[in-house]
């Protein structure tokens, strides 16, 4: 069995964003990039399947800028056997547009396990991975907390609120996980050292038209200054005055 | 290109849950703007939801498979259904848990355009700009569509609902149950089943300054007092005192509630991230310095093991 891992390549969390002059764009300051948490965690459990031999293929496929080499190879440090990054022209690429060219690689690479985060750490969309999903006409599960691969089936523990539901999903599928699921390795200084002569294929992103475009990066609405009620128990009136005649939530 | 507005709308039991009843607000606001008709569908409704649904506020209703028991595959496949069926232009879905899913599986399976998590949906001579939340709160991102149908999903709490208003019913079956649909083996129920925090109006959120998790009783109790959730930092769920479930951040749920209260929590970005977009928050933290002050617009400097059982009584006692 074959698995693709999809990853983005996002700014960290601490990095400091905002919109750029002209709001076109936004300015990143601070941080490395990296790749995207719940993308990690899925890359690590892909690996954990190649290891144990359910997997006999495991490729990371990346849509984003040149410079993402620098986080495909740290997949394929960590245990991946191959890398396809499709270098991305585009300098706004909207989530349907993702989903298409992402579903095409997917298709072309043959493989019959897709998995992925949950949500993407830069846009927040939470979509990619199911149209992704519909657009190849595979089974889908998200939010996966456990995942285990027996016989063309996947087993899918998936946390909703509170519930854990298990789930059978034929393959071929597309999963998305959920924290929890599994925690990425570092990588080895002989991973780091076996990377380096692992294929990492690049080549420029197929045609796929956006569905939106950008109008604009705004910074988040300014809230106005806060007000210390008080301190400790004595201060209890006055919020809960605060609360009914202020705010109405009493 | 037609001008209907699609609406999928949840409901539970026999009534319509309250992301759909925004929904219908957003999708009336766009009507009113661009012309055309709001067309609310229900997918595997009861009777009742159905009657709940004709009288929330949208032109037409399109009830799908009414009384059926419908697995997320084959509801999103039957909101592409409809979407096609009434020609629809724009697709409004709230981003619930399930909300979410049928968003990403409808539009994928139509090669529509979608955008997530709007906030705000302005429309501008026939142009239709969504505004959404991106880096975890620290921009927004403004998008015009540009495909038809094109679908947007809406974050709860961000809109107004719609009037009342008589609809006009259409029923029909479900499209075919798709043959690789999942299947559920088992549910391990909670003891409690918890709201989700996404949709809630009200959180009460606590972080390490619990001390420790057999004082999440006290943030229990005042959610209790005050009709709302239970949030936590990742602090306290990474040590196991409460589910990821109720994480919220960036790496946890992105929350906007009307009334967000954090107890114990030091404000961390990746905590903000999650919940700054709250409409009032609240802070509870005995560090007068803590950036958590910063983000807050009311505050209580003090022990929140002493504080939340005072203010659970005070509230118990407003309202009488
Ligand atoms: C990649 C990444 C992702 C992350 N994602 C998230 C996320 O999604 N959500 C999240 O929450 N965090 C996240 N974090 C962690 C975040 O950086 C903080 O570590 C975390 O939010 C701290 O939780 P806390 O406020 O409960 O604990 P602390 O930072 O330890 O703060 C405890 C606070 O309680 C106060 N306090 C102590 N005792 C009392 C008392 N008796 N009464 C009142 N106040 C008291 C203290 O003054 C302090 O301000 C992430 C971190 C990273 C690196
Ligand atoms: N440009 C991309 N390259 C690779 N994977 C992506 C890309 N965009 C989205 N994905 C995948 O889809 C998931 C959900 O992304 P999103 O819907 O954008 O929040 C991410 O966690 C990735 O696994």
């Amino acid at each position: 069995m074959h698995i693709a891992v999809l990853m983005k390549r996002v700014p960290e969390t601490t990095a400091r964003v905002r919109p750029a002059a002209g709001g076109r764009s936004v300015e990143v300051q601070g941080g490395e990039t990296i790749i995207s948490t719940y993308d990690e965690i899925a890359l690590e459990r892909a690996i954990q399947l190649r290891e144990a031999g359910v997997a006999t293929k495991l490729t990371v496929v990346c849509l984003g800028a040149a410079e993402a080499t620098k986080e495909v190879r740290k997949a394929l440090a960590m245990g991946a056997d191959e890398g396809l990054l499709l270098v991305d022209a585009e300098p706004f690429r909207d989530p349907a547009s993702a989903a298409e060219v992402l579903a095409g690689a997917v298709k072309d690479l043959g493989a019959q396990l897709v998995i992925c985060g949950w949500k993407a750490l830069d846009d927040d969309s939470a979509v990619v991975g199911g149209c992704v999903a519909a657009r190849l006409g595979w089974a889908y599960a998200s939010f996966a907390t456990k995942l285990d691969v027996a016989g063309g089936t996947a087993t899918v523990h998936r946390e909703m609120e509170g519930a854990t539901e298990v789930l059978a999903v034929a393959l071929p599928a597309v999963i998305t996980v959920q924290k929890g699921l599994a925690e990425p390795r570092f990588a080895s200084l002989k991973g780091i050292m076996a990377a380096k002569k692992k294929p990492l294929v690049e080549k420029p992103a197929p045609a796929a038209s956006n569905a939106s475009a950008l109008d604009a990066y705004l910074p988040p609405p300014d809230r106005p200054p806060g007000r210390i009620v008080g301190e400790g128990v004595a201060a209890v009136a006055e919020l809960v005055r605060v609360l009914k005649e202020e705010v109405h939530a009493l | 290109m037609s001008n209907s507005i699609l609406v999928y709308l949840e409901t539970e039991g026999d009534a319509l849950r309250k992301p759909a009843l925004e929904g219908l607000g957003a999708a009336r606001a766009m009507a009113t703007a661009l012309g055309g008709v709001v067309v609310g569908v229900t997918i595997g409704a009861s009777e009742g939801g159905v009657a709940a649904a004709a009288a929330a506020g949208a032109d037409e209703i399109l009830a799908l498979g009414v009384g059926e028991t419908v697995l997320p595959m084959r509801r999103a496949a039957a909101l592409a259904m409809a979407t096609q069926k009434c020609a629809a232009a724009y697709v409004l879905v709230p981003a619930t848990a399930s909300g979410r899913d049928m968003l990403a599986l409808a539009a994928g399976a139509l090669g529509a355009g979608v955008a997530a998590d709007a906030t705000k949906i302005d429309v501008s001579g026939s142009d239709v700009k969504v505004t959404r939340p991106v880096y975890a709160g620290k921009a927004l991102q403004v998008v015009v569509a540009k495909r038809s149908p094109f679908f947007i999903g809406l974050r709860p709490n961000s809109f107004a609902p719609a009037a009342a208003k008589t609809a006009n019913v259409t029923r029909d079956a479900l499209p075919a149950a798709p043959a690789n649909e999942p299947v559920l083996r088992e549910v391990k129920a909670p003891e409690v089943r918890r709201v989700d925090l996404t949709e809630a109006a009200v959180i009460v959120a606590g972080g390490r300054g619990l001390k420790g998790p057999e004082n999440f009783h006290l943030v229990e109790g005042l959610a209790a007092a005050i009709g709302g959730a239970v949030g936590a930092s990742r602090a306290v769920v990474d040590a196991g005192w409460r589910p990821h479930s109720e994480q919220v951040g960036q790496t946890g749920k992105t929350v906007s509630p009307k009334l967000y209260i954090a107890c114990g929590i030091s404000g961390a970005i990746q905590h903000l991230a999650g919940m700054s977009s709250s409409k009032c928050i609240v802070a509870i933290n005995k560090d007068r310095d803590a950036p958590i002050f910063k983000a807050a617009d009311y505050g209580i400097v003090g022990d929140c093991i002493e504080v939340l059982p005072a203010l659970t009584a005070a509230i118990h006692a407003a309202k009488g």
